[in-house]
This record gives C-alpha cells, structure tokens and sequence, in this order.
C-alpha cells in the first residue's frame, strides 16, 4: 500500500522567503509513557530494557478471554497532569476501542479514549530564547491544550531480512510485547497560529517546557531518545491573510527537541515549494529522518483510516470525584518556569549563569546543596566548575556521566565548602579531597582527616619558613623593598612548597609583608 | 432497494482483515443486506432524548492498585505463536508504516 | 426437595448408569457421607462419555487423565477428614469457551484448533477451588454465534432426545452432556440465550445470572456488555449448587458485580409462592407471537401450576422488546467484530500463509478467512458495518438508544411484578440442517431470551413438559431483577417440585435412552 511516487528529495524554498507569503499553523501530539510500576491493564511491570516477552500476560497479549483492569496510579497520573496543564478535568469519562488491525497491537485495537478525554482545555506557557543579536527579551507563546487523554503503548517491531533493520525490504518482523501496554498519556494542542517566523522554536519550547513539567510531576521519565516522550508535529501553511488552515503532514519519529525544531522548519519550507507551484499537500503521515535532516512521504490518510470507535465495553466509566481531583491538585509541583524565575532571583544569578545551569541540569542539585547549608555561589561554582569538568570523563572509558552519578552528593558539596570557607582547607587541598570522596573514601571531613589535609594554623611554622625564604632569597627582598610588592608571589611558591601546601596562601603573603615592614 | 452494496461488503470485509473469495462475497452481500434492512428498524423507536445504553450495570472507578504481578515466562507467552524467533514472535513482513 | 433416593432409571443394570442418574445434590451428599467415592463417580461418568459421546459429539476435549487426578485427590482429603466444599469431587463440564490452562480451548472454531491457555478463566479457577474434576471441554457454535451448535468447526452436537436435532445453542455441548448424564453440572455462557434456550430443548435447567454476577475473566469474549456466565444443570437445586461455586467478585472483571452472592441455594428449596407477584410478557408469550402449540400449551400449564403455588399472575407489556433482536443483532455483531480482531495468526491461532512472499496484512486476511466459518465472518461483517464511520448513530448508536428504552421496560414491569415470565424458545428442538441456510430464521429462535441479556437482568430456564405434537421437551423462562437472582431459583424450583409431582419424576426422565451410533 506504499504511495511513494517520486524518487529523490522533495523540493523546499529558502526559510526567510516563504514567511513573506505564508502563516504556519502547528499542532502538537505528544505521547508520554508514565512512569508507573505496571502496565495501564494489567500487573506486569514496565520496566525499560528487560529481556523480549518477559513483561507480557494473557491481557497485554491480548490472549483469548483476558480483560483489562485500569491502574489506579495512571488515572492519577493523567489528571495531575491534566491540572499542571491547567485543563478542566472530566467528572466522568471512558475509555474507548480504536480498531485497526497492526502486528504489535495484540488485540487489534487500541484502548484509549475518544470523545470522552479526562482533561480539556488547557494552556501552557512557553518561553523562546532570544536570538542572540536579534531579541532583547524572549519570546513568549501561549499553547493551548485541546486535550490529554490515556491509552496505552504497542509492542515493539524489528525489522529482520532488510538492509538496515528498516521496515522497507524486510523479510519478516519480530515483536516484543513487553512495551505493550505501557500507559500513555497523549497530549493534543488546539491549532497553534501566530507564531509566524518563531513557529519552529515555539514547538522546540513547547516540547521542552512540557518535559521539564512532566519531570516535576515526576510521573515519567522523559527520555526522547528511549522513547518515554514521543512527538508528531502537525505542521500546515495557509497564505498570509488567509482565514482556513491548509492541508496538514502528520511527521511522526521526532525524538529530540532539536529534531523538532528542525523537522517543523523542513515541513514550512517542503510545503512551501509544492504550494508555490501552484499544487495541494497530499494530507499524509510523513517520517522524520536525523541523519538526513528530512522528512519522506509515509502513509496517506485512507478511507483505512475508519477506527470504528466505540465504548470500551470491558471497561467502566472513569467519574473522579472533586474532592479526589482537589487532593490531587494539593500534590502539583511548582511550575518549573516560575521555580526557576524564583530560585534565580533567590540565588541572585544572572541571566546567563542561571541559562547555563539550567541548560546543564543543575538546578535540582544546586538547590538540594544550598538546602544543606552551602551558598548559592559556592553551589554554583562546585557544581558547575570542578564537578562538572570530572563529569566530563568520569565514564568508563572516560565517557561522560551525569552530575547525579558522580556519586558526591549536596551534603558532601556543602560540607566541602564548609571546609574551604572556615579556613581547612584551600582549594587545591578541597580538589585532594574531592578525590577521596570521589573514590568512595567516605565524607569530605572523613577524607581530609585520613589523608591528613588541613591548612597549618598556627603562624609559628609558618614564619619560620617566611624567614627561610626571605633570608634564601636577598635580591627579591630588595626589589620588594624597592617597591615592587608583586615580586612577593615568587617568594609564596616558595614557602608554600616549604610547606607541602599546607598553608594558606593568603596567609603567607600577609607573614612575608608584615616581616619586611611593608605596606601590602 | 439495497442498503448494502456488494462494494460495501467487499470495503468492510477489507477493515475486518477477511479475505473472501468472490462467490463468498456474492452469498454474504445477499445476507447482509436482508439482515441489515431488517436491523435498521431500531431507528423507528429511539429518539433524541433517549440517552445510549453501553453498560448494563451502573459501574464506575473500577481500578486496580499499580502493583506489580507476575507475568507469563517467555516460554509461556511463545507457547502458542505460529512461529517465534529469539524470543519473539515472529509476522509476516510488515508494510506501510514505521 | 429433600428426596434422598435416586431416580435412577429403572433396570438400567451397570453401575455407571446408576450414579450418573444421581443429582449432583444426591452425588455431593453421598461423597459427604462416604458412601462413594470421586474417583467412582469420576470414572462412572468418563465411561459413559466413552460409549455416548462418539454418537452425541458433545465434548471436543476429554481430560480423564486430569478429572481422576482431581478425583483421587479429593478422595485422599476426605480420607484424611479435610472439611471439602459442598461439591468435591462432583465432576463438571466445561464449555470450550472459558479458558482451561494446558487444556486446549478452541471456543468451537478451527482458528483456536490448537490454542492451549497458559491460564485458568476465573471460572474454572473457581471451580478448581471447589475440587470438581473437570471431565472435559463442551461443544458450541463457532465464539458462541448461534442457536443450535451446528456451527461448531468440530460438527454439531445431537440431541440427546432426538439425534436427528439440535441441542441448542450456542451451548448444546453443555446441555447436551447433561442431559445425557454425561455430565452432572455443566458451565455455560450465554450472550442471548446460549444457556438457556439449550436448557429448554433438552428438558434440563439453565441459568444466566446476573450480568457482573459471574466473572467474565478467562471466557471467550462474544459481546462483552452481554456475556455472562452460568450453571446447566438436571435440577434447580443442582444449578443453585453450581451457581454458588462461579458467582461473586472478581477484581480481574471491571465490570464484576462487588455484591455479596444472593442465596440461591436456600432459594431453590422453595415449595410456596404465596403473594409472589408473577407477570406475563405480553410481547414474548402467546399463541399469536407465532409459538409452537404444545410449547404454548406447557407455558399456560405452567402459569396454571403457579396459581397453584399462590403466585398472583398478571399480563405485563414490554412494548419495546419487540426491537430487542435487531438491536441485538447490531449490538453483538459489532462488539464480536471488536472482541474478535484479535485472532489474526500473529500471535496464536491458525495461520495460513498465501503463496508468494506474503504481507502480515495478507497472512491475516487469509487466515481469518479460512479460520473462521460463515456465520462468525457474517456477524463481523456486519458489526464493522455498524461501527463504521458514517453508519454509527444510525446502527450502533440507536441500538443503544433501545437497550435503554428496553431497560425501562423492564423496571416499569418489576415495579408491577416480582418475577416475569414466558416461554423459553418459541419452539421445541429443530432438525439439525432445517435453519442453517437461514441465518434470519435461525436468529428468531432467541426471541424470548435476548431482552434479559441487553438489560442485565437474571434468568433461568426449567423444564415445563414435552410437547404433545413431537414429544420434546420445552422449557419456561424466568426473569428477575438485577441482583435478584434468587427469585429464579425460588419460583423455579417451586415448579419443578409441582411438575414432578404431577408427572411422576423430572421432565428429563422421559427422554429415550440413546441409541449409540456406530
Ligand atoms: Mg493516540
Ligand atoms: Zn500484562
């Protein structure tokens, strides 16, 4: 049933240009996996990554005689994300069957919902960057949520016999059922209009926006590139000026939010060149392609496409009560774009240092360590220097890992800090430290006790190396007696390394002045 | 006059996923068109404000708690597959989509 | 019906004989007592099995193996003074739509030929739980589409009474072996009267309870908001046994009634039915709907027996059940269509493969054309139909719109009256070939027994004599409120205790011994 005609790429126009004659109109579909124990039907769990047809029962194989029992958790779920998307919950919904026949769909229809969705009409608010030497401020976009609505996932195909394991020219698929069933929750924006030029980085925002409010929701784990969080971007052109919307391309396998941020540019641009000529967009799924940076012709909408929806049978009405929604609602998360507006202002960042740690997925960590005690610049600088620079290479084989597995926590970053401001130790002995703690030695206190770090408090010692010193070393004396004060850091090295480092620094210039009875 | 064409048939028979020969096809349209003729008398009754009955009991919030049960061994689920290859189940070439 | 002595028929000389004639009441009381053993009775009825089944056909699978396992250990329990539920080791029939774990179960279609569960339907678990042996997997129209089980994919079953009829449908495996003793109890399913009108043209006793009552989880899907599952049994009392065992909630059935299970088992030692209210469906009794004389001619005896009891009885109208059966065949048709989708070849299930190198979507076509027999392909056809966009509201939608209206009626009525009641099936048991070209002429047969299903109410049929012009047995329905399922028992064994003190013994008594065929 494949319709693809033409060979070769499909014809775009330049980016700039077409704005001048066309408005983009977008829409948003997004599938979240939740992140909850079991499937959406049935008990089996739903853990990523576990061996073929291991997770699967008679009801998410869709075995003769198996019923569906929805999980309490997933309802839960939905709704909570239903209010953070400021949506009008549903006093009483269903699920529904959409029927179409597919190999990893074990009973051959879907159950998910229909005309009876939990939550309707919600909005999101989204913030694009600006561009640099362009904008001032950023931009901000209003996304309106038609809906969110649960259902459940499909199995897993591998193509085998083709070249590269891709569906075209496969001999045959095997399929792994163990995805099946995963509760979905699918979330539909209204059409997204007046965004014009932006259009592509308001749905890059969108996507990321709605990532890190499921992330607070802590109701998924929001992996784009393990599949948790999915996107189609329905991208369509009207000419400016123009009351209704032009014919729509469904792109589906858009797993980064830069990916879609390109594909809705790739979309605008191939719409662009066939409108131009004077022809109609084909109404039509299309496939995205990373590697390529295009999107390829995928199944046109048919008269197939008759899903025979009707009330799941199996199955009764959802009829959360208003007390449940309210109890639920006392359990959202602070908006993240509102708790990051207030923790900048809190910590006193600027702009760009706040970007930075946002953008490095530091906020979490920087606000659990300034909890246990530690400055918001301290926090910063430990996290965003030192630790961040480990890793870089703390991997196996000297690949990156994510700050959280470095294995040093807030408490340790903080009491490290601690160390450093009361004077212990200085900054090259807090990096001896750190690698204590980092080879699992134990706390940092623990590590700079064992490894017998700590800076010499006592001036006696280190007086009598100033004195060394400065009697070893006549002619910078002289010059600094002369006047040139700066020649005193020849001398710190020195007594610094008459101290094996532990000293302060600070300390042993103060020491060398007060000895030569000059003004510092 | 015909509710139900033989293309109709053939359309429907299509979405059920049933391939049927041509003399089958012949015989259900016949069938199908007597007995859809005859079950579209349900529309002389209902009106408007009658509200559809899906259910016959009046059940609502029927969850489960999200606890984990045991699941088939991998053997079990492949027991009855028509054909298994590395632990899947293993289906014809797929076509269209992704 | 306290009688303590057996009706067994009389010079019937071998000992299997003599306890299969038991009731499963008079089976259970004497495994209680120690005067028999499971393994006896087992073994008695595995016999029996052997000599008939081959001409009745009404078992596609026999697990002897495993039915005296259970025997055996039932036996060795009571042995050690374990405390057994009521029927330990009274052995049962399963019909091959509930899903026995390591017993194939092919739900009568050549599809499943060889689909062997990994898991037990709740029922059968249950039943495991009260130690029957399982004898075997009962024969049935193809899912459970129709009347009569000729479409079985594995042949039809005969009618004990008359071998050259049906035995009912879609469970005439289950009533079939009861009623030829092959089988004490028996598990039915009846979406539209598949235990039912069984029941009523093989002089036995079938209940579909409840719709929530009996768990649904591991049978079959036909109609999910109409199927349910039920007792097949020689007595009232027996049934009651039975029903007891499968009824009550299950958290694996959504839509499982969370009620505790009425006492139907108190209820069928009823002997009185003073001040019962009973009501008479106009729209499905009486000579001028078309029914068999001597079907008609019970039905007005039965009402006669019941003023005898003390019922009041009165005419009630249900005006809309006369759109009960083309709502049901809109309604069945399109959730089957649903429920059915799921046997495609992929994943278990017969698959054919077309020559060349065939797609997944061509596997599936071609499997379920050669998988499934006419009547299940008409039936999906015609449900998709329904379902499809653009003839929704018209078809399905509307249907729901007269099962609305058809519940009203039924609460307008058990506002007047406790109990309702009329004929079971409209006629006494057809000739095996007479309907099979005629699926129109074929679907009238549950004319009776179809409103009950599409509102949820409770029903029962018992036996109400034979008819006069062919000698057949025919059979009187009941139906109660939601929840009320005790009502059936109550009025249905109070006429069955009347009957068989009028006539002599249980209606099942007067079907000829079977002549086996070679
Ligand atoms: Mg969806
Ligand atoms: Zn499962």
């Amino acid at each position: 049933m494949s319709t693809r005609t033409s060979a070769g790429p499909d014809r775009t126009v330049p980016y700039d240009d077409l704005l001048t004659r066309y408005e983009p109109v977008l829409g948003l579909e997004v599938h979240v996996e939740l992140g909850t124990a079991t499937k959406m039907f049935c008990g089996c769990a739903t853990g990523f990554g576990a061996e073929p047809n291991t997770q699967t029962c008679p009801v998410c194989l869709g075995l003769p005689g198996a019923l569906p029992v929805v999980n309490r958790t997933a309802v839960e779920s939905a709704i909570r994300i239903g209010l953070a998307l400021n949506c009008g919950i549903a006093e009483w919904c269903r699920f529904a069957r959409k029927n179409y026949f597919y190999p990893d769909m074990p009973k051959n229809f879907q159950t998910s919902q229909y005309d009876e969705p939990i939550a309707v009409d919600g909005w999101l608010d989204v913030e694009v960057p600006p561009r640099e030497g362009v904008d001032e401020e950023p931009f901000t976009y209003r996304v309106e949520i038609e809906r969110a609505h649960m259902e459940e996932d499909t199995g897993k195909s591998t193509h085998v016999g083709g070249s590269t394991g891709r569906i075209h020219g496969a001999s045959h698929s095997l399929v792994d059922y163990n995805r099946a069933g995963i509760p979905l929750i699918e979330i539909v924006t209204k059409p997204l209009t007046g965004a014009g030029e932006r259009a592509p980085e308001v749905a890059r925002a969108y996507v990321g926006a709605l990532r890190d409010l499921l992330r607070a929701l802590d109701v998924s784990d929001v992996k784009m590139e393990q599949g948790s969080l999915r996107c189609d971007a329905n991208v369509s052109l009207m000419p400016t000026g123009a009351e209704r919307f032009g014919t729509r391309t469904e792109t589906k396998n858009v797993n980064s939010l830069r990916s879609v941020e390109r594909a809705v540019r790739y979309e605008m641009t191939r719409h662009a060149a066939v409108l131009d000529a004077g022809e109609s967009i084909l109404q039509e799924t299309r496939h995205w392609h990373e590697d390529t940076g295009i999107t390829t012709s995928g199944r046109p909408k048919s008269d197939a496409d008759d899903y025979r929806y009707f009330p799941e049978p199996d199955l009764v009405p959802v009829a959360p009560t208003r007390e449940d929604v309210e109890r639920l609602r006392a359990t959202l998360p602070e908006n993240p774009a509102e708790r990051r507006r207030r923790l900048q202002e809190e910590w006193g960042y600027s702009d760009l240092e706040m970007r930075d740690v946002v953008n490095a997925g530091a906020v979490e960590v920087i606000e659990a360590t300034v909890a246990v005690g530690a400055s918001p610049a301290a926090a910063r600088k430990w996290w965003m220097g030192e630790l961040a620079r480990r890793a870089k290479t703390a991997g196996e084989d000297g690949s990156a890992v994510g700050l959280l597995d470095l294995g040093v926590t807030p408490a340790h970053v903080a009491e490290l800090d601690d160390l450093v401001t009361s004077g212990r130790l200085n900054d090259s002995m807090a990096r001896q430290t750190l690698d204590g703690v980092l080879a699992g030695e134990g706390s940092p206190t623990e590590v700079a006790d064992a490894r017998g770090l700590e800076l010499v408090q006592d001036d006696g010692a280190l007086q009598a190396a100033v004195d060394e010193v400065l009697a070893e070393n006549p002619d910078v004396v002289e010059k600094i007696r002369g006047g040139k004060v700066q020649a005193v850091g020849a001398l710190i090295g020195q007594v610094m390394k008459k101290m094996r480092g532990q000293a302060d620094a600070g300390r042993a210039r103060q020491l060398i002045l007060d000895t030569l009875g000059v003004q510092g | 006059m015909s509710n139900l064409s033989r293309e109709d048939v053939a359309h429907v028979a299509m979405l059920a996923r049933i391939q049927l020969e041509d003399a089958e096809l012949d015989r259900l349209a016949a069938q199908l068109d007597q007995i859809v003729d005859w079950v579209g008398q349900v529309g002389e009754v209902a009106s408007a404000d009658v509200p559809p009955m899906s259910h016959p009991m009046p059940l609502a919030n029927v969850t489960r708690p999200d606890e984990v049960r045991d699941s088939l061994t991998v053997e079990q689920a492949l027991a009855n597959a028509p054909q298994a290859q590395d632990d899947r189940f293993a289906v014809p070439r797929i076509l269209d989509e992704e | 019906m306290s009688d303590p002595t057996t009706h067994a028929a009389s010079g019937a000389g071998a000992a299997d004989a003599d306890l299969t004639r038991l009731t499963a009441v008079e089976m259970a009381d004497r495994l209680a007592a120690g005067a028999l053993t499971s393994v006896e009775l087992t073994q008695a009825h595995l016999d029996r099995i052997e000599r008939i089944d081959p001409t009745l056909n009404a078992f596609l699978l026999v697990d002897a193996e495993g039915a005296l396992a259970t025997a055996r250990e039932v036996d060795a329990a009571r042995a050690a003074g374990e405390q057994l539920p009521r029927l330990a080791g009274v052995p049962v029939a399963v019909k091959d739509i509930a899903c026995t774990q390591g017993l194939t179960t092919t739900a009568g279609s050549r599809m499943l030929e060889d689909f062997v569960p990994p898991y037990d339907a709740t029922v059968v678990a249950r039943i495991r739980q009260a130690r029957m042996p399982i004898l075997g997997k009962t024969n049935m129209d193809e899912f459970a589409m129709g009347s009569s089980t000729e479409h079985s994919a594995f042949g039809p079953t005969r009618n004990p009474w008359d071998l050259d009829r049906i035995p009912g449908g879609s469970g005439g495996g289950s009533s079939a072996a009861v009623a030829a003793y092959l089988a004490p109890l028996a598990i039915g399913s009846d979406t539209g009267g598949s235990i039912r009108q069984p029941a009523a043209v093989t002089g036995t006793v079938g209940t579909k309870p409840t719709y929530g009552a009996v768990s649904r989880y591991g049978i079959i899907a036909l109609a999910s908001s109409l199927d349910q599952i039920g007792p097949c049994a020689r007595t009232v009392a027996d049934a009651a046994l039975l029903h007891e065992v499968i009824a009550g909630h299950d958290p694996m059935d959504s839509t499982s009634v969370d009620a505790p299970v009425p006492d139907v088992v108190g209820a069928a030692g009823t002997t009185d039915l003073s001040g019962l209210r009973v009501g008479v469906v106009r729209e499905i009794s009486g000579s001028d709907q078309g029914f068999q004389p001597g079907v008609q001619a019970r039905f007005d005896e039965a009402l006669d027996a019941l003023r005898d009891l003390g019922a009041e009885i009165t005419e009630v109208s249900c005006p809309h059940f006369a759109y009960a059966m083309a709502a049901y065949y809109l309604i069945l048709p399109s959730e089957a269509s649903s429920n059915l989708a799921r046997y495609d070849a992929m994943r278990y299930g017969r698959r054919v493969t077309p020559d060349g190198s065939p797609s997944a979507e061509q596997v599936m076509g071609a499997s379920r054309d050669a998988g499934f027999g006419d009547e299940v392909k008409r039936r999906i056809i015609l449900g998709t139909y329904a379902l499809s966009s653009g003839y929704y509201d018209a078809y399905y939608g509307q249907a729901q719109k007269v099962r609305t209206l058809i519940a009203r009626d039924f609460e307008a009525a058990f506002e007047q009256v406790d109990v309702l009641v009329s004929p079971t099936a409209p006629t006494t048991a057809f000739r095996i070939g007479d309907k099979t070209e005629d699926p129109m002429a074929m679907y009238l047969n549950d004319i009776a027994t179809i409103p009950a299903n599409l509102a949820g109410v409770p029903g029962m049929s018992v036996p109400s004599g034979t008819a006069d012009e062919d000698g057949l047995p025919a059979g009187l329905q009941i139906l109660a409120p939601a929840m009320q399922d005790q009502r059936l028992y109550a009025v249905g064994a109070a006429l069955e205790a009347r009957l068989r003190e009028r006539q002599g013994g249980y209606v099942i008594e007067q079907a000829p011994e079977i002549e086996v065929r070679a």
